[in-house]
């Protein structure tokens, strides 16, 4: 085992790897010097320190720590999915140094003493920085408003309702209302609830071959037209998930270009997989939202490109084969994402609808905007959050074999080049 | 062919030959004569998670006309929530040696989910809202008795076919086999895109039924009424009740099928259902036998000579 304190983290020299920094703009091939559990310097030609070690890291891009912004945890309460050990041994072989995670466990994340055993929770693993959001609501039930103001002091990262929707307009409007008083966003899961309800896929053509309840993709575009009023009426600031269709995006984007306080991430299958993926049956490929037909997905990627989506997060949701070896239906929606998040991310730059730096912008300065906080930076006198990857090397993802316990990809038997070799927390090398 | 578990995929070649089979059962049906050397020895599951007195009876005779050992099991949905899975039974169906297997479950894809896991040969009887193979092909071959052929006949579709398992089958196996398909129905009972599946969508029960060859009406379920998708039993009726008023649009000798069992005064009015000019309901049933003697016999075996399904040979066959 490692040492937990920064005395005992070793100064390391990562010599030679392209050095991507989107915050800052950088993007140049330097040295990075680690001490002290900080970036001491990024230059070229620098010398390893006395008693140090050096990652010799030629054809390998380093950028700071990746900045998951949603992710589900299998603890507290579903531990038979996923413990925070287990997440963050994942996260640490995904270059995931900071992870922001959802309410709705059980209990919710409703008190702000939970928000701090869950922070205390992440700095126990000495290799995860965990970020809650509160619940907007009371055990995530949607009735009453949970005491934003105590959980935001508690540490809260923003507020959430996880997996389900803020219904009705005028709960939506009051907590609009009230975090902006505390500067917490409201990150809203954009499926109008009385459209959603039991359905299992999109609607269209194959949710009626296969005879699945189905929602219809609009359901996305009516939540968030409704979240863009009340954001422009309260002032507030509304922060889409995993967005996925095209007249969602459309409204976000008109949005932005008014200036309201509006946001929005998706996550890898909705940029990389179309409804076909749940072919006869298959599970794990039933999110929530479902995937959405191929001119959705390609507007995802347009979206990526030009800006109007902030971040992407890896949306993780973990599930263990009873929740989806069932019938369709009945199977529980979600898909394990943390160490599909960058792989996939770096097939829109292979494929080549956005560059390597807005590809990495997109999973650490861009979410760190959003939420206002000072991460996901490379930048001398920075804590040394940081991930090295070899963007061309090659592998095949498969269930059953990717680190921690959740297995429930949705990309099982997929091949994709990019591989994380290193990962450091505070100066510490916690993975490679 | 492992499994039956959908129309959709199976060929014009693989259905006519399953019809083949299944009209030389009937003759031996009426014959009075069995086969029972045929699945003699073979244990049959018939495994409902969805109550169905008419289907599970069905297959139930067709698997002892052909000396199968033909066991039920009833599972009710109160022990599935008692945390059974489906997989729980695909492993004790594995352990009983059963080689034919019989499901209906109310949801999409269950019977694909099973056959995943077990040995034996999976028959759906219907899924949820996916399928019901063995009735578009008892449907099938009623319609080739009457008029000698598939090919070229127009056919309407009435009614729920939103949550139609066996409209969803007709569909796929009249398109296979050359039929013109026309759904009819209220749009909030239409499901999307349906158009996309080969037919053509009608509102107006009179013209979608002009000229049709085959009336094909669907059970309404009560449950339809709760959930707002239709506003009442007697507004349907009068949209969309089979009565000799509409059935005068169709073709002077259409015929008129439902998969049972009939709401009489919903969506269809007695005087239709037991009219025996047009009314084939009865004998749908009488087909129902067959098809699944059919099904059951060349799912019983790995390999199928093709002259044997078009003329079962009298007496041994191994």
């Amino acid at each position: 085992m490692h040492g937990m304190s920064l005395t005992a983290v070793r100064d390391t020299l990562i010599s030679g790897a392209r050095v991507i920094d989107p915050a800052s703009g950088l993007d140049q091939v330097a040295d990075v010097l680690i001490q002290g559990g900080l970036v001491a310097d990024v230059a070229q030609g620098l010398t390893a320190p006395d008693g140090g070690e050096t990652v010799r890291a030629e054809g390998a891009v380093l950028c700071p720590g990746l900045v998951d912004m949603r992710a589900e945890l299998g603890e507290p309460g579903r531990e038979y999915r996923e413990t925070i050990k287990s997440a963050a041994r994942a996260a640490a072989a995904s270059g995931i140094t900071t992870l922001m995670a959802l309410p709705d466990s059980v209990p919710a994340i409703d008190d702000p003493a939970l928000v701090r055993l869950l922070r205390a929770r992440g700095e126990e693993t000495g290799t995860l920085t965990i970020l809650p959001y509160g619940a907007v609501t009371r055990g995530c039930a949607g009735e009453q408003l949970a005491e934003l103001g105590l959980l935001r002091e508690a540490g809260a990262v923003g507020f959430s309702d996880g997996g389900r929707a803020i219904g009705p307009a005028r709960l939506m409007r009051l907590a609009l209302s009230y975090a902006r008083g505390f500067g917490g966003i409201v990150v809203q899961h954009p499926e109008e609830p009385s459209l959603a309800e039991g359905g299992a896929a999109t609607e269209g053509e194959l949710a009626t071959r296969l005879g699945l309840p189905a929602i219809p993709a609009v359901a996305e575009a009516i939540q968030v037209a409704r979240d863009i009023a009340l954001a422009r009426l309260t002032g507030g600031h509304v922060h889409f998930a995993h967005v996925s269709t095209a007249t969602a995006l459309d409204l976000i984007r008109a949005a932005k270009a008014e200036g309201l306080g509006v946001t929005c991430d998706t996550a890898p299958p909705y940029f990389d997989l179309n409804e076909i993926a749940i072919g006869e049956f298959r599970t794990y490929a039933k999110l929530s939202p479902p995937l959405r037909t191929e001119a959705d997905r390609r507007a995802v990627v347009a979206a990526l490109a030009d800006g109007t989506i902030d971040a992407v997060a890896s949306d993780h949701q973990p599930r263990d084969a009873d929740d989806k070896r069932l019938p369709f239906a009945l199977a529980s929606a979600g898909g394990a994402g943390l160490m599909t998040l960058l792989p996939i991310t770096l097939a829109q730059v292979h494929g080549g609808a956005i560059s390597l730096p807005r590809a990495i912008a997109l999973m650490t300065a861009g979410p760190a905007q959003v939420l206002g906080l000072p991460l996901g930076r490379l930048v001398r006198g920075g804590v040394a959050d940081l991930c090295l990857f070899h963007p061309e090397r090659a592998w095949k993802i498969e269930a059953g074999r990717m680190p921690g316990k959740a297995q429930n990809t949705p990309f099982d038997g997929r091949a994709v080049e990019g591989r994380v070799i290193g990962t450091w927390k505070a100066g510490r090398r916690v993975f490679g | 062919m492992r499994h039956l578990l959908a129309i959709e995929g199976l060929s014009p070649t693989t259905i006519g030959e399953l019809l083949n089979l299944a009209e030389s059962y009937v003759l031996l049906n009426r014959s009075g004569k069995t086969q029972r050397d045929v699945l003699r020895g073979r244990t049959l599951i018939n495994l409902f998670f969805e109550d169905s007195t008419r289907t599970r009876t069905s297959f139930e005779l067709a698997g002892k006309r052909l000396g199968a050992d033909v066991i039920n099991m009833s599972v009710s949905t109160s022990s599935v929530k008692k945390g059974e899975t489906l997989l729980d039974t695909a492993s004790t169906l594995n352990a009983m040696q059963c080689d034919l297997l019989v499901v209906r479950h109310d949801q999409s894809g269950a019977p694909n989910l099973l056959a995943q896991k077990v040995e034996a040969a999976v028959i759906n009887a219907g899924d949820g809202t996916h399928e019901h193979p063995t009735q578009a092909l008892l449907d099938a071959l009623t319609i080739r008795r009457h008029r000698g052929k598939l090919e070229g006949l127009v056919i309407a579709i009435c009614g729920d076919v939103g949550h139609s398992r066996v409209a969803r089958s007709n569909i796929h196996l009249l398109n296979a086999m050359g039929c013109t398909v026309r759904v009819v129905g209220p749009p909030t009972l239409m499901p999307a895109a349906v158009e996309e599946l080969g037919v053509t969508v009608f509102h107006d029960m009179m013209a979608g039924l002009a000229d049709a060859d085959v009336i094909m009406m669907l059970r309404l379920q009560k449950e339809r009424m709760t959930r707002n998708l239709i506003p009442s039993s007697r507004e349907y009726f009068r949209f969309f009740g089979l009565d000799s008023a509409k059935l005068a649009a169709a073709r002077a000798d259409a015929l008129v099928m439902h998969p049972g069992p009939m709401n009489r005064g919903v969506e269809i009015d007695s005087a239709v259902a037991d009219d025996p000019s047009h009314s084939v309901i009865r004998e749908q049933v009488e087909m129902g036998v067959a098809v699944r003697m059919a099904v059951l016999d060349r799912l019983s075996r790995p390999a199928v000579m093709p002259e044997r399904l078009i003329r079962p040979a009298a007496g041994s066959r191994r």
